[in-house]
């Protein structure tokens, strides 16, 4: 029994010099091929387009042939908004015064410092205010961040209605794009409101006035409002009128902000992601942008056609 | 004699006021860009139809094209670039204007100090403004539903199928003449005046002259009736009702004979049916309504046009 203890011990010390001394062959043999490895596979890491990573990312190979260039936006759910090819002359900014896009740019602009401003915010009356204080004085950039959300809402809505003028003067709105022009106008109101709800928000002099001002307008409101025409006739008082339903309350208060919170945040977002949904959708299944087309003379005006018309009248990308 | 400067600036440069000092210079810039390019347009226009020839051949734009050129680009890199950029420039613009100026805050709400003048935002300065000629539910319910009503018709009662995606002046006047004096005219100039010239108590102070918060309005307004010395009540509510039917007839006329003015709009007229042209109209004679009823509570000091126990016009 003590031998084979012994025997054992012996045998133990045996394996774990041979394995020293197999690692340490291995290891020997190995250098130079792990330097070369690693070599190689550095100066690879200069090209990264063509690693696993990036392909598995991007799917496609990044080079100036038509094929690659179309491929890019095309396999991009980002870009794929677009058309892979577009008419040479609808680049042109004095064209499209890129008025659209920077409304949706802005959009995204106020829903990321958006975001963060609720990190910070609470719809409470007392609270709110003492928030936007602590934005100002105590968050770091908490100042510039309520800057850029408020300027980028005033930016926003400039854009929207310059927009709407270029969409005007080019007469963009005119068949197959009528539908679209409509879809337009409920997201310059909904831009309207999404600013508005958002003015209550500091629970300040400024918001609070002005939210009053505005929301007395629905007290007149014909047949629903308390003060409107024919409204007390119907039973309406000012504790169940339209503006009852604004503010959740008669006065602009507690349930107001919390309602005006809601809106700004959440419903108004919500309802604008999905009308801008439809709103791009759109101007890719009319034909994609409207121009600049080549002008059409008086002499070649066509009699209007009676009767249905396709529902689609050019496949999108085509033109 | 010059007037209080200090004033003007202290309203100018309110914070919340920038984007209408802004406005005071995108809008003008970029109505005239958009009437440049249409008369460009207008140019080419009068040219092709001047020569069948060169309609025949020519590719029909403004801009310079060449046989053999590409008639499409590449959205990668030739769109994208574009997009990049403005939102680059966009940032920085916005990231400047942030750092350099500060967002209002006013002290807590306190519904017990009300602020004088109170304004709504900026951009609902115009239905303010109309308050001054209307009653809130014409000037806060109605005339916003219609704006946005008459927005969404546009489309479909413009018969016009020429000017389609491109600037023109000459093959549109009568609807860029509409939409013009709409936006321009009276949804952008109410709310200047909304800005720079309404004070306290929402009177009228002209640029420079000081916010006088003592001041007194001694309103001398009359109803229509009473002009004309219509005492019984139903007779003054009769005579109202006909005013305004009068001023649809006169209105609608005169919107009739602007559709006739030319031979271009005659032909489009003929083309429109029946829904559209009453559509048309009654959208129009009711924006016409504000510029009207201004002038009549402007030039005549009058109140109310039609008083009924219901409501007032």
């Amino acid at each position: 029994m003590p031998d084979e203890k012994e025997n054992g011990a012996g045998k133990r010390t045996g394996l774990l010099t041979t394995v020293k001394e197999t690692v340490k062959q291995d290891l020997a043999g190995l250098k130079p091929a792990l330097l070369e490895k690693g070599k190689e596979e550095l100066d690879a890491l200069k090209e990264p387009e063509k690693t696993q990573l990036f392909r598995s990312i991007f799917r496609v190979k990044r080079d100036e042939t038509p094929r690659s260039r179309a491929l890019s936006v095309l396999t991009n759910v980002f870009f794929h908004l677009h058309p892979a090819k577009i008419n040479r002359d609808a680049v042109r900014y004095s064209y499209t015064w890129g008025m659209g896009g920077m409304s949706f740019y802005l959009f995204l602009v106020l829903t990321i410092t958006g975001v963060l401003l609720m990190f910070y915010y609470h719809p409470t009356k007392g609270q709110a205010y003492r928030d936007i204080l602590y934005l100002h004085h105590d968050v770091p950039f908490g100042q510039l961040l309520r800057n850029m959300h408020r300027w980028g809402a005033h930016l926003m809505i400039i854009a929207v209605w310059l927009h709407m003028m270029r969409v005007f003067l080019t007469g963009s709105y005119k068949r197959p794009r009528e539908f679209n022009w409509c879809v337009g106008v409920i997201l310059m109101v909904l831009t309207m409101l999404l600013s508005f709800t958002g003015y209550l928000l500091p629970d300040d002099q400024l918001g609070f006035w002005a939210v009053t001002v505005g929301t007395n307008m629905a007290r007149a409101t014909p047949l629903l409002g308390h003060e409107g025409p024919f409204g007390p006739q119907l039973g309406m008082t000012a504790f169940n009128d339209v503006r009852f339903a604004l503010l959740g309350g008669s006065i602009v208060d507690a349930n107001a902000l919390l309602r005006a919170y809601i809106w700004h945040c959440i419903a108004i977002p919500l309802i604008a992601s999905v009308f801008m949904g439809v709103h791009f959708w759109r101007v890719r299944k009319d034909g994609g942008i409207s121009g600049p087309a080549p002008v059409m003379l008086e002499s070649e005006m066509k009699e209007e056609k009676k009767g249905p018309r396709p529902v689609i009248l050019r496949p999108s990308g085509t033109r | 004699m010059w007037g209080d400067w200090h004033q003007l600036w202290q309203i100018v440069s309110v914070p919340d006021n920038v984007p209408i000092v802004a406005l005071l210079f995108l809008v003008p810039f970029y109505t005239w860009y958009g009437f440049r390019e249409a008369f460009k347009h207008d140019r080419l226009i009068a040219q092709l139809e001047a020569d069948p020839a060169m309609a025949k051949t020519h590719h029909r734009k403004p801009y310079p094209f060449k046989t053999g050129w590409e008639r499409e680009l590449h959205v990668w890199p030739y769109l994208m670039r574009i997009e990049f950029l403005a939102a680059v420039i966009l940032t920085v613009l916005l990231m400047v204007w942030s750092i350099t100026l500060n967002a209002p805050l006013e002290e807590p709400a306190n519904p017990n100090l009300t602020m004088n003048p109170s304004k709504a935002p900026w951009y609902f300065l115009g239905l303010q403004e109309m308050l001054v000629y209307f009653d809130p539910w014409i000037a806060g319910v109605v005339m916003p539903t219609l704006i946005i009503v008459g927005l969404m018709a546009i489309p479909y009662v413009d018969a016009n199928p020429l000017g389609n995606g491109y600037y023109t002046y000459k093959q549109r006047k009568f609807s860029i003449w509409a939409f013009l004096i709409g936006f321009l005219a009276l949804w952008c100039v109410m709310i200047v005046i909304g800005t720079f010239i309404r004070g306290p108590g929402w009177m009228w102070f002209w640029p420079t002259q000081t916010w006088d918060h003592n001041r007194l309005d001694f309103a001398v307004n009359r109803n229509l009736h009473e002009i004309f010395g219509i005492e019984n009540r139903w007779l003054a509510m009769g005579f109202g009702a006909s005013v305004v039917g009068l001023f649809f007839i006169v209105a609608g006329y005169l919107m009739h004979r602007l559709c006739m003015v030319t031979e271009f709009s005659r032909k489009i007229y003929q083309r429109m049916t029946l829904l559209q042209i009453i559509t048309l109209h009654t959208l129009l004679i009711l924006m016409l309504s504000l510029p009207a009823k201004m002038a009549a509570r402007l030039l005549f000091r009058i109140k109310y046009v039609l008083v009924t126990p219901w409501f007032n016009i």
